[in-house]
């Protein structure tokens, strides 16, 4: 049975020192749902980005909110490294988990599965596996001469969180192509979704919509958040806003810029009040 | 016609793709000038090449999720892709995740997004990385993202086929785990690429001179691939060529 909340609400689910999965940068990042999770000074999360981290990431990191990261890369592609990220990395701020993108798939895809383990081509010999010690590398269990494989223990996040253009009132979301989002939720403990709207009709009522949505029965809560994926763009409904993003990377390179940041852009008049 | 360096490095990685056994080229994150290159040789091909640049939706067929380029790579339907690095070295083992002793690092970079898989399944990797300096091309990385050669005994269908830089071509032979020179981009030398490069390279008797882009190519490029391009990195198509974009 999915809730329906508001945005301060549904960041009020996710405790500290939760596991939260976020989806890569170009499209339905939950931003003010990443904006809620600063301003209730969340502690001690586990971030997992499947598989590219970016500016909402590299926001938790420097508002002090996350313990550890697993990612394939965190960037802020054109504008360049999340600083933020690089420097709290370099000073052991947080713990990385340095992984590959096809190893958070497949780790998602075994908690999808149920089953404990996946295995995934590729990757041995790289630094990464050297370093992972969960990771195994085994020879063909099967015996069929196939060489040594790697395996990887399966991830289930607390939650995975996402914006979405639309959801309707039994709870059923719009995700489109986007169909990493279907093996987050279905990985996931728990799915909390932002929306930019709420319709009165039924998205699995119609073949077409319904190929595109995710059904309720995996979805937690719903918050409405008009534009929740600002500055960052959303498939359909708006562009990323290219000059708040370089504003971003601008500010994030330095503590006191990013300090700055979070006063105007995020904490609110109270909690300005406050500092 | 007078060109920038960028456009030389697209004309060279397209004549990469120009070739019988590619049919679906993918390109990955923060790859603008590949990307273009893509774009470049499908429109040489007369759009017999496969082009699928993931991240967004322009120019993206894919329709099931992050995982999609990983499934199809591993099946062998992706034949080239492109991968850079913060530090490569003479065995074309790469660094995408920084400077340092792991994990006490001095400098941290984004990381190794899906390199240490697509290094082992798309059979033509091109390398990229314009900056040909010593403190990138190094004896041997501080971190292996992916390395350039494997064991006999593991699975492996991909590796590297070629290296672009500022500079030059170099092609990469597995047998031997050597890079070789090519050819050297109009206005430089060999000695320049000697003198900037920390490992060993074949050197030919005779190098040639890489080929300039054509004025055809140039004006298909400016014209047609630049707008395109531009959906996926507006910034990248600003900056070399002054198109405008809402993002």
């Amino acid at each position: 049975m999915t809730t329906f909340l508001d945005v301060s609400e549904l960041a009020d689910l996710i405790p500290n020192g939760a596991h939260i999965a976020i989806p890569p940068e170009y499209s339905f990042v939950p931003m003010e749902l990443v904006r809620g999770l600063i301003r209730r000074y969340t502690k001690n999360l586990s971030v997992l980005c499947v598989p590219i981290g970016g500016m909402a990431v590299d926001l938790l990191i420097g508002a002090g909110c996350v313990k550890q990261i697993e990612a394939a890369a965190v960037s802020l592609g054109e504008n360049g490294l999340a600083p933020r990220f690089t420097d709290a990395v370099v000073s052991k701020k947080i713990k990385m988990k340095d992984s590959t993108c096809p190893a958070i798939h497949t780790a998602l895809q075994a908690s999808e599965k149920g089953v404990p383990f996946m295995p995934l081509g590729g990757i041995i010999g790289s630094d990464i596996q050297a370093h992972r010690d969960d990771w195994r590398v085994v020879d063909d269990p099967l015996g069929n001469g196939n060489g040594p494989i790697l395996l990887l223990p399966a991830i289930q996040p607390d939650f995975t969180i996402f914006h979405s253009p639309l959801a309707d009132r039994a709870g059923n979301v719009w995700v489109g192509r986007r169909r990493e989002l279907l093996t987050m939720a279905h990985a996931a403990k728990q799915t909390l979704v932002t929306v930019e709207r709420i319709t009165d009709g039924n998205l699995l009522a119609n073949e077409q919509t319904a190929a595109g949505t995710m059904p309720a029965l995996y979805i937690n809560a719903i918050a409405e958040a008009e534009g929740g994926a600002k500055p960052l763009g959303l498939t359909d409904c708006y562009e990323r806003d290219g000059d708040a993003i370089r504003y971003y990377a601008a500010q994030a390179k330095t503590d006191s810029g990013f300090d700055d940041y979070l006063a105007q852009h995020i904490y609110t008049n109270t909690q300005q009040a406050a500092q | 016609m007078i060109y920038k360096l960028e456009e030389l490095l697209i004309s060279v990685a397209a004549s990469l793709l120009n070739t019988p056994n590619i049919q679906h080229v993918a390109v990955g994150a923060a790859s603008p000038i590949p990307g273009a290159a893509a774009l470049l040789a499908q429109k040489l091909g007369a759009g017999k090449l496969d082009v699928t640049i993931i991240h967004g939706s322009a120019n993206n067929a894919f329709s099931d999720g992050g995982r999609e380029l990983f499934d199809c790579a591993g099946q062998g339907r992706v034949h080239a892709f492109f991968l850079g690095g913060v530090q490569i070295d003479g065995q074309a083992n790469i660094n995408l995740v920084g400077t340092g002793n792991y994990p006490d690092l001095e400098r941290r970079f984004p990381g190794s997004f899906g390199s240490a898989y697509m290094y082992f399944t798309v059979p033509n990797v091109i390398l990229f990385r314009p900056e040909h300096s010593r403190r990138v091309f190094v004896e041997k990385v501080d971190f292996i993202s992916a390395p350039g050669v494997s064991d006999p005994g593991i699975q492996r269908n991909g590796g590297p086929k070629a290296l672009i830089t500022e500079l030059c071509l170099m092609s990469f032979n597995t047998e031997k785990a050597q890079f070789k020179l090519e050819s050297v981009h109009p206005g430089h030398s060999v000695e320049e690429v000697l003198d900037n490069t920390g490992f060993d390279i074949d050197i030919p008797k005779n190098v040639p001179t890489t080929a300039a882009p054509s004025d055809e190519h140039l004006k298909l490029l400016r014209a047609q691939i630049a707008p395109e391009i531009a959906k996926t990195y507006p910034g990248f198509a600003a900056n070399v060529f002054n198109i405008k974009s809402a993002a």
